[in-house]
């Protein structure tokens, strides 16, 4: 393309993409289509990769195609192994790609439609993105190593231990968060539960054959595996209807989180060939297809949305969950748009696989963004609901009353008409038998993913098959994300634990095994207990706890990254990392506070404390008490470490820019890559 | 025509080390052995080592 052409089609993308934005901006008091935000987004996600991205690349990581990677150097055909940049890509958007993206934004879409897709596209493209890349390369130049051996040699010892002293509280939550979703999805649902039960024979099976009769021929067991899970979803309408079956799976949320637990446990200290294995392929590619599946459905379908651009509770009213748009809505989306936890993939497995480091521009900043594309689709999921629908799913009895017509007369009274006599329509038509305070956001955004299936394929026939599909990939895969996190953090806590006693270490040590399997799910069994006991639904406390851990790791993340950039005398483009983390800064400290101190007892938690204990006593009152003084002791801890590595990073950069501290960077030195040009 | 081909190799290939049938296949050469029970067993055995270890996100 001569350079006048590229002139006039750049120059036609922004402004494409400039009057999308403007008009899902400017929109009020009526429907907007649903492709507004699909060319909005394709436009900034164009401009953002063209532009920005390769700046970043050009101007201050200085990326070197001639510079050999750990993958090349190191080689060993298992870790580390120099990939094409396409298996990489689709390697690390399968790691980072969970049900964050989709449960985050349908809980933001109480505020409308607007907040959310903004801070998906614009935190994506400066904040999110970027994260994602420069702590991708930066672990290259370091030769794979993780973002919290990066924080212990760039800012120093308490950066490391306060980076591994996040991922660990941000696991036991996020474990929580995610055990509380499936809970809230499959209670009183035989259907649902049903199909989820049926997933565990189907991964023995697909172990089984994968053992026993096709060694390691995984995509096609897995294709067998996808076909049993589709007739697992049908036979769930049976199991439905008939009584005797749908009496022993309709579970109460109690029971649920129980077996839940025990899932938990078990998937953590057993052998993980016959069952997760074959279920975390299963999982990848029902999530794969379904995303897939969704693009084409939203382009296809082009729906409508109902929701509208700013509803009232932008106040912090809100009955989803409690808090001003500044700063709850930033904490509650965080995978599609800034996500901490992505950079532990970034400084994980990806970075021993990149073959160029002129690939990690791909890889990093364009995962990131097809990411926040599926955070996209689930605001428009959530917001192709009526108003008044969304509301009555995704608000607890706490706040709209126990009964349908309480529910459905406060839900109205906000100013969103619904009635009973809809709900109990909708119910019917996806097979349930109730779709009143099911919070947690998976329900809201199957029904959404149903709804617009439903237009093309099968109509409202099929509504309930496909409310069920969507019921089972948001089940499957966060219960894999469960067992694969479980896992994770033993493994984190045996490390820990065998600098104290050595066989604590070994991993194949079964005292060691079960009893740090054991601390790590009695430490989300107890949060994942405490939201199915609140009486706000857990939600409004889980989700604002995990989104301020997730974004404290993201603070760490670009702590160290800025560090780097400042340590590399680029200090004149440190803006780039520097205004993400002020802003997150900002952000997550003010959301911290909120929940700590906000004298709203729906808000701060000590608020809360204080108003039980001002109330009647019942049962349960001293426990909700302590569990409201120890999520704000949680998110307490949490600030003052990431508030140290701040103190600490900010020390740093004053040393090295008035030349009393070392500026020396710890990447492992130059070596010419042998790859020839175009190989690979 | 061409270009449909490569592109359905690159998914294809995509898809095959997502869903680890790659990774067996380097095994068994590094192993120098071939595909069985036994072989698919000890993959899974080391994959387990490496595997269970990477944080997955939310």
């Amino acid at each position: 393309m001569n350079r006048t052409r590229s002139v006039f089609v750049w120059a036609a993308v922004a402004l494409l993409g400039a009057g999308a934005v403007a008009v899902i901006a400017m929109r009020r008091g009526e429907p907007l289509n649903a492709m507004w935000l699909v060319v909005a987004a394709t436009c900034c996600y164009a401009l953002g990769y063209r532009f920005y991205s390769k700046f970043v690349a050009a101007k201050i990581l200085a990326l070197d195609a001639l510079r050999a990677t750990p993958a090349e150097r190191l080689e060993n055909g298992r870790d580390f192994l120099v990939t094409n940049k396409w298996v990489v890509f689709g390697h690390h958007f399968a790691a980072i790609a969970g049900p964050g993206p989709l449960v985050g934004p349908v809980l933001a879409a109480q505020f409308g439609y607007l907040p959310g897709t903004l801070w998906v596209l614009g935190g994506a493209v400066f904040a999110g993105c970027v994260q994602d890349f420069v702590i991708l390369l930066f672990s290259v130049r370091r030769d794979g190593k993780s973002l919290t051996e990066m924080a212990k040699e760039e800012i120093g010892r308490v950066g490391g231990f306060v980076a591994y002293a996040a991922v660990i509280a941000i696991l036991v939550i996020l474990l929580a968060v995610c055990a509380l979703i499936v809970v809230n999805a499959l209670k009183d649902s035989p259907w649902g539960t049903f199909t989820i039960a049926m997933t565990i024979p189907i991964a023995l099976l697909m172990g089984l054959y994968l053992r026993r009769i096709r060694p390691g021929k995984v995509l096609e067991v897995s294709v067998i595996g996808f076909i049993l899970v589709l007739l697992a979803i049908w036979g769930g309408r049976w199991a439905s209807l008939n009584p005797t079956v749908a009496d022993i799976f309709t579970l109460r949320a109690p029971s649920l989180a129980i077996l839940v637990v025990i899932y938990g446990f078990a998937a953590s200290a057993l052998p993980v060939w016959l069952l997760l294995a074959p279920r975390d392929y299963l999982s990848t590619f029902v999530k794969l297809g379904t995303i897939g599946l969704l693009a084409v459905g939203i382009v296809a379908m082009h729906p409508t949305l109902h929701m509208p651009a700013l509803t009232r509770f932008t106040d912090g009213t809100g009955p989803v969950f409690a808090g001003k748009i500044f700063p709850f809505a930033f904490i509650t989306i965080a995978c599609g748009a800034i996500s901490g936890f992505h950079s532990l993939i970034s400084s994980g497995t990806t970075p021993k696989l990149i073959a160029r480091e002129t690939e990690t521009r791909f890889v990093g900043y364009g995962a990131m963004m097809a990411e926040s594309a599926v955070a996209v689709m689930a605001i428009i999921a959530a917001c192709v609901l009526q108003p008044g629908v969304y509301f009555a799913i995704n608000s607890p009895a706490g706040i709209v009353g126990q009964t349908a017509a309480a529910a459905t007369t406060t839900v109205s009274s906000w100013g969103f008409p619904v009635t009973a006599a809809d709900m109990q329509a909708l119910a019917h038509a996806v097979g349930e038998q109730t779709l009143f305070n099911r919070t947690g956001g998976a329900p809201a955004f199957a029904v959404g993913m149903a709804h617009i299936f439903s237009q093309s394929l099968g109509g409202e026939t099929m509504m309930a098959l496909w409310y069920h599909f969507a019921v089972m990939f948001e089940a499957l895969f966060i219960l894999t994300v469960l067992d694969a996190g479980t896992r994770v953090a033993r493994f984190m806590i045996q490390d820990a634990f065998g600098h104290i006693y050595a066989p604590l270490g070994r991993t194949s040590w079964y005292p060691s095994i079960l009893a740090t399997s054991g601390l790590i799910v009695g430490a989300w069994g107890y949060f994942l207990w405490q939201g199915v006991k609140d009486p706000l639904g857990g939600i409004n406390s889980l989700w604002p706890l995990f989104g301020i851990a997730n974004q404290l790791l993201a603070t760490v993340a670009l702590c160290v990254a800025t560090t780097i950039i400042i340590k590399l005398h680029r200090t004149r483009y440190a803006a780039v990392t520097l205004i993400p983390l002020i802003w997150l800064v900002a952000v997550t400290f003010t959301a911290s506070w909120h929940k700590v101190f906000d004298p709203d007892p729906r808000v701060g938690f000590l608020a809360q404390a204080h108003a039980l204990a001002a109330g009647p006593a019942t049962a349960a009152t001293a426990r909700l008490i302590f569990n409201n003084r120890l999520d704000a002791a949680v998110t307490a801890i949490l600030v003052l470490m990431v508030a140290l590595v701040l103190i600490e990073s900010i020390r740093q950069w004053m040393g090295v820019l008035s030349g009393t501290r070392d500026a020396r960077v710890k990447e492992t030195p130059f070596v010419m890559t042998r790859l020839a040009e175009g190989e690979v | 025509m061409s270009r449909l081909i490569q592109a359905a190799r690159i998914v294809l290939a995509v898809l095959r080390e997502i869903f680890d049938e790659a990774a067996y296949a380097r095994f068994l050469r590094r192993a120098q052995i071939e595909s069985s029970s036994a072989a698919y067993a000890e993959f899974c055995r080391e994959r387990e080592a490496s595997h269970a270890r990477r944080p997955r996100c939310c």
